[in-house]
């Protein structure tokens, strides 16, 4: 049974130094749910993706996923528990065809890889798993070839495939969108949209157009805190989101 | 459609076969060698053919730290050096089975590893380096103290190892053949390693450790395993290296020797299976031509490392494998 809230932090503090980069922040993701992370350059979206991935540790306050507490384990643990991120710059395995990368994240979450003996390229359902992965993103065609001689937008997706192979309960998407042209970003939005009800996601997004067309609830983070938490129509409408951050973007949205 | 390995691009890194083809033919040669040598009465070669497949062990248990994981140990003789003393330190309490000490050599081996490893991979970069430097500075200088074991002077073996079943390690083509059935059996040991789960997580961590870690592998938990294996290994090589020479003293320890076995690699070939072989023979038969005419040796040896750089930077084996694809 998935809990329905899947991730809860609760009064967050990130302190470097004298700087606080998370501060107070309290945010509730449900099952099922895209939710997006809105917030200007500086807000501190990225530190908390990282706290919420292990990365960083917390300075104070507590994380909980899947019912429950979170907050020490280190990164691979919360990956077998289903939680799982993707970069904001993409970081691929580049000499390793698309395969190869998929096929990895499929090891890591299937059995131990204490093993020294048997071939890995004999285990047929990983690679199998992988090259499903593969198509799901949409880079079928581009399986055999190496990481680092795909596009931007092409290594965009095998960065979100790379997560998605780990079969995550929650996929934490720093900025999927990062870097891309039209074409690559519609493309992403599509694939996030078929995501939906497979996977519960947070997203971390300057594209606002992105933003409200995929989120169910929206989250705005401002200095370190989370100001406002809706509906995609209230987050529009919320005055001290509009003051703080939306202001001309929100008008050329719903224009 | 989803067969793996084989691909229109380009071969994939992770795949590090035998090559059969080659390497049959080579171990014909290397198990006829001891003959040949006789039959030209330079059974002296018989030696030096045994030291070439010792060093060879070590520098390919170094590249699969180094090569294959990514983890540039300055301290790799240390290991060597205990499998060493292992065998000198039993054999003076009058221990002399190879039974016995080989494998406590080889244990010894990746337990000094694994302690070193367990602090020293907490550390990146150039700090690793410097830190496994220290690690086995640490260990020259506890050898050079210890008088009762030889101190600086080193301690010299009575005899080479007893390993029974009929054979005479005292004779150099038997001893030659008992090193080289190890060296094999290590050899594709590694190689089975290699393309096994393992190998590719090894790799995954040498290509992006980063996000290794963020698609779920306990990354500091891998590399020790692979640093204490490396360590065994050499620490078998260690124990073969004070039989070749019934002799072992802290200078199998230095830093010196650590950088050796790195040239060693380099030289061959950094992440290629058999990189620390074709490094070894190199780096020891330049040493064996030139020791003839100049004791400033290492003045050619230099100069044949810069061309190595400069025109094949991945090793002898790169351009084998450049050649190959032609």
């Amino acid at each position: 049974m998935t809990h329905p809230v899947l991730l809860r932090t609760d009064r967050l503090v990130k302190r470097f130094g004298g700087l606080v980069a998370t501060d107070h922040a309290s945010l509730s993701v449900a099952t099922g749910e895209i939710h997006a992370l809105i917030g200007p350059n500086g807000a501190g979206k990225t530190t908390l993706i990282h706290q919420l991935s292990g990365a960083l540790a917390p300075t104070s306050g507590q994380i909980h996923f899947d019912g429950r507490e979170i907050t020490g384990l280190p990164i691979h643990e919360r990956v077998h528990l289903g939680l799982v991120r993707s970069y904001q710059i993409t970081s691929v395995f580049k000499r390793l065809s698309v395969l190869d990368n998929l096929a990895l994240a499929a090891q890591a979450h299937d059995g131990s890889s204490l093993r020294f003996w048997r071939p890995a390229r004999a285990e047929r359902m990983r690679y199998e798993a992988a090259a499903a992965v593969a198509e799901r993103v949409g880079l079928g065609p581009q399986m055999h070839r190496i990481a680092g001689a795909l596009s931007h937008g092409e290594q965009r997706q095998l960065e979100v495939g790379l997560a998605l192979a780990l079969r995550p309960k929650l996929l934490l998407l720093d900025e999927p969108m990062a870097g891309m042209g039209p074409d690559e970003s519609e493309r992403m939005v599509a694939l996030l949209q078929s995501l939906r009800g497979e996977t519960t996601m947070l997203l971390v997004e300057h594209d606002m157009d992105a933003v409200f067309r995929l989120a169910d609830r929206i989250s705005t983070l401002v200095f370190g805190k989370v100001i406002a938490s809706g509906t995609p129509d209230e987050i529009r409408e919320n005055p001290e989101v509009r003051r703080a951050y939306l202001g001309d973007e929100l008008d050329e949205v719903s224009a | 459609m989803t067969t793996p390995s084989k691909n229109d691009t380009a071969p994939s890194i992770l795949d590090h076969g035998l090559r059969l083809r080659w390497s049959v033919p080579l171990l014909i040669a290397l198990v006829l060698l001891p003959a040949i040598a006789t039959a030209l009465d330079e059974g002296f070669y018989i030696g030096v053919a045994s030291r070439i497949l010792i060093f060879a062990l070590a520098a390919t248990s170094l590249n699969l730290i180094l090569g294959f994981g990514g983890m540039v140990s300055f301290g790799h003789a240390a290991f060597v050096g205990v499998g060493a003393y292992t065998v000198g330190i039993l054999m003076q309490d009058g221990v002399d089975s190879a039974w016995i000490a080989w494998p406590a050599a080889f244990v010894l081996g990746g337990l000094f590893a694994f302690v070193i490893g367990l602090v020293s991979l907490r550390t990146q970069g150039v700090y690793f380096i410097m830190i496994t430097l220290a690690f086995a500075q640490m260990l020259f200088y506890l050898m050079v103290s210890l008088k009762a074991y030889g101190g600086e002077d080193g301690l010299s073996l009575a005899s080479r190892s007893q390993l029974g079943l009929g054979l005479d390690l005292a004779d150099d083509a038997q001893f030659y053949y008992v090193v080289l059935a190890l060296f094999v059996l290590a050899f594709v040991a590694i190689q089975r390693l290699l393309n096994a789960r393992f190998g590719h997580v090894l790799q995954g961590i040498r290509e992006n450790e980063v996000r290794m870690a963020a698609i779920g592998f306990p990354v500091y938990r891998y590399k020790l395993v692979a640093f204490t294996i490396a360590g065994a290994i050499a620490g078998l090589a260690g124990a073969l290296l004070a039989n070749q020479g019934s002799f072992v003293s802290p200078s199998l320890l230095q830093w010196s020797q650590s950088g050796m076995l790195m040239i060693m690699v380099i030289l061959g070939g950094v992440g290629h299976l058999f990189g620390g072989l074709a490094g070894a023979v190199a780096f020891l038969l330049i040493e064996e031509v030139l020791v003839a005419y100049t004791i400033h040796w290492q003045f050619g040896l230099g100069a044949v490392l810069l061309a190595v750089v400069l025109l094949a930077p991945n090793g002898l084996m790169s351009l084998w494998r450049r050649r190959a694809r032609k």
